[in-house]
């Protein structure tokens, strides 16, 4: 059986700033060929103090060295819940650094810029195509990015109807990211409870005229569909209110059911999630923002547009909300993501949902039974257990530390909330049945182990060059750089 | 598909383990009325070697790409960045991994994050960094927003000279909340006129944003507008579009600066037409806890050995939800390590030698321009790698004579000034030979032939 | 788990112990081990004047943040300055050395509205 006992060589390695030597250089530049300027003293500053000195080779192992103290999708299996942590495809990162698209100058002429802007109108096109929305901007930097924005936009349509209102109403299954948003855009915040799914009758309960939106999540964080989406959005559109999507979770639903479609006015997607484009250690993302037609005069500026077959930037649209960022966007994320649309085509995108549905309800049906599983609606593309099966005092905390000693990265933990010891699985569609076979074998194990071994969970992990940290010593004292 | 490994006969055996017939089957908490009863209309999937043709075909449509001569800057800047930089960041261990939520298979990721937190540090002159925002622009609305929320104060100062996507940034993010933004003109020197600025403080603002370099390539004096600012209690916000001039000019730390602010893209990531890019963050350490984005922190393990964790979580959207202090949850991990790379290759020699050499190069083309007839330079003060030049017949007159020729002579600065249609932004960077630099002052006289 | 008699509590977990006019405010040992280990206090400042149910201060554990909410309106008088630096102290010893504030009541009547130990018992095994 596969499993702990693999292990490989780990090197330890200093700080780069521990590395340094006076005198060592890793760069070359040309010599400088017109006169040495200066500035006036009171200007210049000293040398930039305990900076590094190194080699070119010792910065290349450095950095190499800590990147074999990293698992990411390329190393192994990675169900971190909510998060779609899919195959990055490589050809994706080729096309990123095409020289005419890597090198270009974001401020250059537009008729210059032809090939970019044409790139972004067209994945405009397509974004909206696959959500149902007339209008797209490419603008937000990340999923939270494009919250914001989207939030703006309908407190922007509300001003220009001469009341802003002041509630949002948010599900208590809602990412945290949700809220904040909503406290940025100046709204205060309205839980609404949900017993899995949201039900039209609580939204009713919570629906006036100074709920200027509902901010859901569809499939949300359960892994479930709001099936009543259609009727809570009649009800929200009623009494005048507009709805929100979170789209982290639109992997579920490519080529199958589209928000536009429910009667969601604005939704976010996130290219790094759905739409393959990497997770870079924490970013950078993209947050595009899809709306209704009504809405489509409030997108950030500037918007991408055709005119005959010259693209160009619109910067002249009043009722802008104004811009998010500077330039138009995270352009190589943009390329990445087309690469991916452009390899799948809309039949290969409705097989990704399918599959990726298929894969977490396999996981369900091997799990359910030894894990407590709080919600049991037919789940979509991931599915959400808790720690109350696990015995000998074990928590979530301590089965996820036991799945790194098996070779994995663990699910997402203790979110939603809603679920007390959560453990959100979300496989994604690029991988094998073998692959969760075993990963299944692993989480029956560790279920075991927690009733006949349960300090193989306590100690775990104890195959990672590093045991468990001690996150409060560093929160009580923080250290946040390193000092001579 | 090659990215989905499913047979038919692993689907088979999956459906049957989950006692379901079919794959549609697995859908039908979806209601029939919201499905979509067509197929996507999207263009027919492509194999690989197509869709690189395809993509090489688009991307030469990009005919700037292959513009050799470019004067252009404006918050984006044309560096040289060593080939070790994106060898490293494609090892896949780095690039496909998320958020380190787990720090003992994530720890080449928070080392990395420490260290570029600490070079932001020791650059910036600064106590404390994030572990990174989305860009300049964003990270200076979430620096106005922090200092509203520290100072308890609802009014900020934002230099005019300041970029302007930079201001209209802090202008959005402020739209709907309950804060004063009021505009500091600039002297004909290009510097935030201070006695204007003396004259907009009251005891209601909470913070002042300075370009450092401003928009126009110029030095501000960082140190006098800090007196002003802190004698009226508010915080100084210095946001910086070109940090390789943190080579050369003495930090904002030293010179005050409460917040520092900036765009990381001069330290090794790509142009690419403008994203992604770094927004770096750095504050003075009375303010840790109320600063937004992630933060990496020392520790130990159970053992005793030396890691790191993502660290006071509290303050952010995950746990404090609608009272966080941003609603940012991703950073631009990969483009700090970009960032982290390219420093620790430049080093404490490198960084000097290159911040000098744009000055250097800056400073020779702004000069020989000075010289030419029909030209002038607006501003008298210092100015790093980036000038204002004045034309006497007009910015896009010259700009478009210049495109003819194959040269990007610049950013025209009536787009984001209406006072301005005479004058346009050169940038020089150590990318920029003197050869180059005299290949457009010989095109910029051709006008008057 | 402990639950002084001689204690007053709310039901956002703060304890009261009330001497003349004087009331010394923390929070409850169920409220620090629901918490886990606190790594910040945030407290007001001498001369603060709270307001019974408005928050004054916010207690921190790696993972969890809590409102401290002013059980009694009146003005601190004192804070319990070791706390910023060992904020343990409110997980080792929540009634004695983990007190936070003392604030002189201006309103001593609310005292007479919150629980006592054996309510406060009831209360949170409601909760739970």
């Amino acid at each position: 059986m596969k499993g702990p006992g693999r292990s490989g060589l780990t090197l330890d390695e200093k700080l780069i700033f521990e590395h340094s030597d006076p005198g060592r250089r890793g760069y070359s530049l040309p010599p400088l060929d017109v006169p040495v300027a200066s500035l006036p003293p009171e200007l210049t500053r000293e040398e930039v103090a305990d900076f590094p000195e190194l080699s070119e080779v010792d910065v290349v192992r450095h950095f190499t060295r800590l990147s074999a103290w990293n698992y990411g999708v390329d190393s192994g299996f990675y169900p971190l819940g909510s998060c779609t942590m899919k195959y990055n495809p490589k050809v994706n990162e080729s096309a990123a650094r095409l020289p005419g698209f890597s090198e270009i100058h974001p401020l250059c002429p537009e008729n210059l810029a032809q090939g970019s802007l044409e790139l972004m109108f067209r994945l405009q096109e397509a974004l909206g195509e696959i959500a149902g929305f007339p209008a797209v901007t490419l603008q937000p930097a990340a999923g939270a990015h494009g919250e914001l924005t989207g939030m703006l936009i309908i407190r922007a349509h509300h001003e220009a109807h001469g009341n802003p209102r002041r509630k949002v109403l948010i599900p208590d299954t809602a990412h945290g990211t949700n809220p904040a948003t909503a406290a940025l855009c100046g709204y205060d915040v309205v839980p609404v409870s949900s017993d899995g799914i949201l039900t039209a009758a609580a939204v009713a309960e919570r629906m006036d005229e100074d709920v200027a939106a509902l901010m859901v999540t569809n499939p949300n964080t359960l892994g479930l569909f709001e099936s009543e989406i259609r009727k809570i959005c009649d009800i929200v559109h009623e009494r005048g209110g507009l709805v929100y999507c979170d789209g982290a979770n639109l992997n579920a639903l490519l080529g199958i059911a589209r928000p536009g479609d429910m009667g969601i006015d604005v939704m976010h997607f996130n290219l790094h999630k759905t739409f393959s484009t990497p997770h870079g250690g924490g970013g950078p993302g993209s947050g595009p923002v899809g709306v209704t037609g009504e809405l489509a005069r409030y997108l950030p500026r500037p918007v991408v547009v055709r005119e005959k077959d010259v693209y160009r930037l619109d910067y002249d649209r009043p009722a802008s909300i104004g811009r998010l960022r500077s330039f138009h966007g995270n352009f190589g994320i943009l390329v990445r993501a087309w690469a991916y649309i452009r390899t799948l085509g809309g039949e290969g995108l409705r097989l990704a949902s399918e599959m990726a549905v298929l894969n977490a309800n396999y996981i369900r049906s091997r799990l359910e039974g030894t894990y407590h599983l709080p919600y049991e609606k037919r789940s979509l593309h991931e599915v959400v257990f808790s720690d109350r099966d696990l015995e000998g005092d074990c928590h979530t905390l301590d089965l996820a530390k036991r799945l790194i000693d098996f070779g994995y990265h663990p699910p997402t933990v203790y979110f939603p909330l809603v679920v007390k010891g959560a453990i959100m699985i979300e496989p994604t569609e690029t991988e094998s049945k073998e692959t969760l076979d075993e990963f299944c074998e692993a989480m029956l194990t560790i279920a075991d182990e927690s009733r006949n071994d349960p300090d193989r969970l306590k100690n775990a992990p104890v195959r990672t060059r590093l045991r468990r940290l001690d996150e409060t010593g560093a929160a009580r004292n923080p250290r946040l750089k390193w000092e001579r | 598909m090659r990215y989905i490994p499913h047979t038919p006969d692993d689907v088979r055996q999956m459906l049957s383990v989950i006692g379901v017939d079919s794959v549609e089957s697995l859908f039908a908490e979806i209601p029939e009325d919201v499905r979509l009863q067509r197929p996507l209309d999207l263009p027919l999937p492509l194999s690989e070697s197509e869709l690189l043709r395809e993509l090489a075909a688009l991307s030469s449509r990009n005919d700037a790409a292959r513009t050799s001569l470019s004067f252009l800057g404006g918050g984006a800047y044309n560096h040289f960045i060593p080939a070790v930089v994106d060898h490293l960041i494609s090892r896949s261990e780095f690039y496909t991994a998320y958020t380190p939520y787990q720090p003992e298979i994530s720890q080449g990721t928070l080392q990395a994050i420490f260290e570029y937190q600490t070079l932001i540090c020791q650059l910036t002159g600064m106590e404390v960094a994030n572990a990174s925002m989305y860009d300049g622009a964003s990270a200076c609305a979430e620096a106005v927003l922090m200092a509203v929320r520290a100072g308890r104060k609802g009014r900020v100062l934002l230099s005019r000279a300041l970029h302007p996507e930079y201001r209209e940034t802090v202008r959005t993010y402020c739209r709907y909340l309950d804060v004063e933004l009021v505009e500091i003109p600039f002297g004909k020197d290009g510097r935030t006129d201070r006695l204007a600025l003396e004259r907009e403080m009251d005891a209601e603002t909470a913070a002042v944003v300075i370009g450092y370099p401003n928009f126009f390539g110029v030095v501000e004096d960082l140190a006098a507008l800090g007196e002003v600012v802190h004698a009226g209690g508010a915080r100084l916000v210095a946001a910086v579009q070109e940090p390789i001039a943190l080579g050369l000019l003495k930090s904002p730390g030293e010179l005050g600066a409460d917040i520092v602010a900036g765009e990381g893209q001069s330290f090794g990531i790509p142009l690419s037409f403008g994203g992604p890019y770094l927004g770096f963050f750095a504050a003075s350490k009375r303010d840790m806890r109320v600063m937004p984005g992630r933060l990496v922190g020392e520790t130990v393990d159970l053992d005793g050995r030396r890691g790191f964790v993502l660290t006071l979580a509290t303050r952010e959207q995950h746990i404090r939800r609608e009272k966080a202090t941003s609603n940012i949850c991703s950073n631009e991990g990969l483009c700090a390590l970009m960032a982290a790379i390219y420093l620790s290759l430049m080093g404490k020699a490198g960084i000097r030698e290159v911040a000098l050499q744009n000055f250097s190069k800056a400073k020779y083309a702004r000069e020989r321009i000075a010289d030419l007839k029909g030209f002038s330079i607006l501003h008298e003060s210092p100015t790093f790698n980036e000038f204002a030049v004045h034309a006497d017949e007009g910015a896009a007159a010259v700009l478009l004579r210049l495109q003819e020729k194959g040269i990007l002579g610049g950013l025209a600065l009536d787009r984001f000034y209406d006072e301005m249609p005479d004058n346009f932004l050169v940038c020089v960077t150590e990318q920029n030979s003197r050869g180059e630099i005299d290949a457009l002052v010989e095109a910029l006289k051709g006008g008057r032939e | 788990m402990e639950f002084p008699e001689e204690l007053k509590y709310t039901e956002e977990h703060e304890w009261v112990l009330v001497e003349d006019d004087v009331a010394t405010i923390g929070i409850s040992d169920f409220a620090q081990d629901a918490l886990g280990d606190v790594v910040f206090v945030e407290l007001p400042e001498v001369g603060t004047v709270l307001d019974a149910g408005k928050t004054f201060g916010v207690v921190e554990s790696v993972k969890a943040v809590s409102d401290i909410y002013a059980p009694i309106s009146g003005e601190v008088i004192e804070i319990n300055e070791e706390l910023p630096d060992t904020p343990e102290l409110i997980n080792t010893s929540p009634y004695e050395d983990g007190w936070m504030v003392k604030i002189r009541m201006s309103n001593p009547a609310e005292a007479e509205d919150l629980m006592d130990a054996e309510a406060y018992q009831e209360f949170i095994e409601g909760e739970e």
